[in-house]
């Protein structure tokens, strides 16, 4: 699809079913989506999903009106639209013979990343940051031989006071 | 009518009987909730899952349900009743196939927009899940043609459900609800409460529309020298008729209708030019291409409209009065959105509208056109042409029965040829084009219009979808006219074929149907067969003047064809006439 990237926070009912609504209304309609995240929200009973999809601005018009026909979907904000924190997780298992720990651990600093686990030959490095920095922390992991990844897709948030 | 009322308390009575606080099932939760909804009719059929629901009703003098034999049939009889009525359609089905029995009838009412409440069982809250005997997830299945659907897992929950489903389904956009309630819980005891409050964050419909908005229609509706209302649904939906008649009267604007907005408009009036769209008038074809301005009021720009949409309307500024935001501009780009209530937004554009332009010479146009290029078809004194027999309904009733259609050519050609003068007398499947809604659909109309003449027009192949419902005519002796229009043939496909697909017919041939008259007859309803025109006059009456159902039989022509016809990927002002 054409069209550029948004950020789409969605607050929900925290019902049975709902993720299965939004995704549901997506692929009916054939929009895509590049990832989707769920959590629960400051407010009991309501959870925020946070989708990143990729249409024009007609799509996206689309997609806010017709997330807004879900009876359990409270508030639909494009966040692209705003200022705002996104941010995402990533674990990467790497081949890590005793022979390049060292140099994958000066990788690792330089991103401010972090080694949460360690065996004989690998390791499992944990990256936080947007979508851009996960993908770099990747490219520099790939010539040691990736062997596991695993990834949050993004969450985000306005900046400042705003809600 | 067998459904009638036996209730013997006045409705206050009744009222305060089933609001007392007892601790009851939660089947008995369920029907005096429809009770208090004011349901006149449930439309149904029993089976496991719903044994407890089915038990409650067992004497239940109060509550009225009509037997179907085929749970399609239940939901379109619930249908053609929302429809008719402008009331909310109850349906009732078990598990596993029952509720996917109601999957068609469920997509067939989302598409047109109508309020249903589709009430499902499931296997016990215990054996969800684990691939139980006769068990579907129905609220999965049908969560993309779902207005909203519940499942119930705790009967406390269950009254309040029902009062939210019942509220969704009615407001807004209406749609379909569905309710699935496991067996458990229809056999668990809470004591009753009916909370009259409904609180629905998620849900807040615009009804009122913003003032803006509304001055800058009012303002292009003034300035507008050849400006066209489309009026669709949503007119009758929010029963806006007479408001649009009003600003009609008072700007002198013309109107077309799209299929489900038959009725909204009277087509006696000197300034409604038809119906637009594939099968359309001229005129009215004519007249979208030809707008400056084209006020789209509660219609959705379906693809039938508008056939190819990058040359549509092409001179027109589009204004879109529609109260589901995501349909302004989901199709067409709209200069003058106005989201909210169409009567609510008719009243405000009524209550602002001042002096506009002269549009005498645009009318005229019309008029020119209307004349020039009438509907028409040729007429035989040998065959029985399908056209007359639509028209010698129309002639005989005076535009004033409920007509409700199958899918296929006699749909267009009744939409064509019979006059609609009233809202809520045009029930047809028009979005989800779902053959068999059509006979069963009568039934929930008549049920609901006990004192108005209800005529169901079918194919022979769409009667052959839904014909058990017979039985149901004939027990409870519902008096509906059902017409087949019987051209031995698949007539829509054929024609399709014809025009398009090169004469290569397609296992269209229906041969082997069976004789309709003996099928009526078999259910001890009256039957009655034309092949000509004098025949098609003499059984007509026969069947006005006969009490109860009759089955009439026109065998009409096979290869009659629908014209106008806008082929795909044409513009609707590329019209085919036919060849006479």
């Amino acid at each position: 699809m054409s069209g550029t990237r948004h950020t789409i926070s969605v607050l929900v009912n925290n019902q049975p079913g709902v993720l299965q609504r939004v995704a549901g209304l997506f692929s009916r309609r054939g929009f895509n989506i590049d990832s989707i995240t769920v959590g629960t929200s400051e407010e009991k009973g309501l959870s925020r999903m946070v989708i990143v999809t990729t249409g024009d601005d007609h799509t996206v018009e689309q997609i806010s009106k017709q997330l807004y026909k879900l009876i359990d979907v409270i508030k639909v904000v494009d966040l692209s639209d705003h200022p705002m924190v996104a941010r995402e997780l990533a674990l990467i298992k790497v081949n890590a013979d005793p022979s390049v720990r060292a140099e994958i651990l000066g990788v690792v600093d330089t991103f401010r990343a972090a080694v949460v686990d360690i065996s004989p030959n690998t390791m499992i490095v944990q990256v936080v940051g947007d979508s851009d920095k996960v993908d770099a922390m990747i490219e520099l992991l790939k010539p040691y031989g990736i062997r596991e990844i695993s990834r949050t897709g993004v969450t985000a948030m306005m900046r400042g006071t705003n809600k | 009518m067998a459904v009638e009322g036996l209730a013997t308390l006045s409705k206050e009575e009744l009222r305060k009987k089933l609001l007392q606080p007892d601790e009851i099932t939660g089947s008995e939760i369920l029907l005096r909730s429809l009770l208090l909804e004011g349901v006149e009719c449930v439309f149904g059929y029993p089976g496991g899952a719903v044994l407890y629901i089915y038990d409650a009703m067992y004497g239940n003098p109060d509550f009225n349900h009509l037997l179907t034999r085929h749970e399609q049939g239940a939901i379109h009889a619930a249908d053609g009743y929302a429809r008719s009525t402008g009331k909310v359609g109850v349906c009732i089905a078990t598990s596993g196939p029952g509720a996917t029995n109601l999957v068609t009838g469920i997509a067939t009412a989302y598409m047109d927009s109508v309020p249903l409440v589709v009430i499902t069982g499931n296997v016990a809250t215990t054996a969800i899940g684990t691939d139980a005997f006769q068990e579907a997830d129905i609220t999965g299945i049908t969560m993309p043609i779902t207005k909203h659907s519940y499942l119930v897992r705790d009967v406390r929950d269950l009254a309040r459900t029902i009062r939210e489903a019942f509220y969704i389904a009615s407001t807004g956009r209406k749609g379909p609800v569905l309710i699935d309630i496991p067996k458990d819980v229809s056999a668990a005891k809470t004591v009753f409460r009916y909370d009259e409050k409904i609180e629905l964050r998620g849900y807040n419909p615009t009804v009122e529309p913003n003032k803006l908005q509304v001055n800058k229609l009012v303002q292009a509706m003034e300035k507008a020298e050849r400006p066209v209302i489309l009026a669709g649904g949503g007119v009758v939906h929010a029963g806006a008729h007479r408001e649009l008649i009003e600003l009609v009267e008072k700007t002198r604007i013309p109107v077309v209708t799209t299929l489900l907005g038959l009725g909204g408009f009277p087509s006696d009036h000197e300034l409604w030019f038809g119906m637009p769209g594939m099968h359309g008038t001229y005129a009215a074809n004519k007249a979208l291409q030809n707008c400056d301005l084209l006020i789209s009021i509660g219609a959705r720009f379906d693809d039938r409209v508008t056939m190819r949409v990058d040359g549509f309307a092409p001179k027109a500024t589009i204004a879109h009065i529609d109260v589901d935001p995501a349909e302004v501009g989901k199709v067409v780009k709209t200069s003058i959105p106005c989201v909210g209530d169409v009567k609510a937004v008719l009243t405000a554009i009524n209550a602002k509208i001042g002096q506009t332009a002269s549009k005498e010479k645009w009318i005229a146009w019309l008029k020119e056109l209307q004349e020039k290029f009438p509907l028409r078809y040729k007429d035989s004194d040998e065959e029985l042409k399908p056209q007359y027999v639509i028209e010698m309904i129309y002639e005989t009733t005076k535009g004033e029965a409920i007509i409700t259609t199958d899918v296929g050519q006699h749909q267009m050609w009744t939409a064509q040829y019979y006059k609609f003068k009233h809202p809520r007398s045009w029930i047809t499947s028009g979005g989800l084009g779902t053959m068999g809604f059509g006979f069963p659909s009568a039934i929930g109309a008549q049920i609901g219009n006990p004192d108005r003449l209800v005529i169901s027009i079918n194919g022979d192949g769409g009667m052959q979808m839904c014909a058990q419902e017979l039985a149901v005519c004939a027990i409870n002796n519902i008096p509906v006219k059902i017409v087949v229009i019987n051209n031995q043939v698949l007539g829509m496909v054929r024609q399709w074929q014809e025009i398009i697909y090169d004469n290569r017919y397609s296992h269209i041939d229906l041969s082997g149907s069976p004789d309709f008259v003996k099928l009526a007859e078999a259910y001890g309803i009256k039957g009655l067969r034309a092949t000509n025109k004098e025949e098609a006059r003499k059984v007509w009456q026969e069947a006005l003047e006969t009490p109860g159902p009759v089955l009439i039989d026109f065998v009409v022509s096979k290869e009659e064809n629908v014209y106008p016809m806008v082929t795909q990927g044409n513009t609707i002002d590329d019209m085919l006439l036919g060849d006479d």
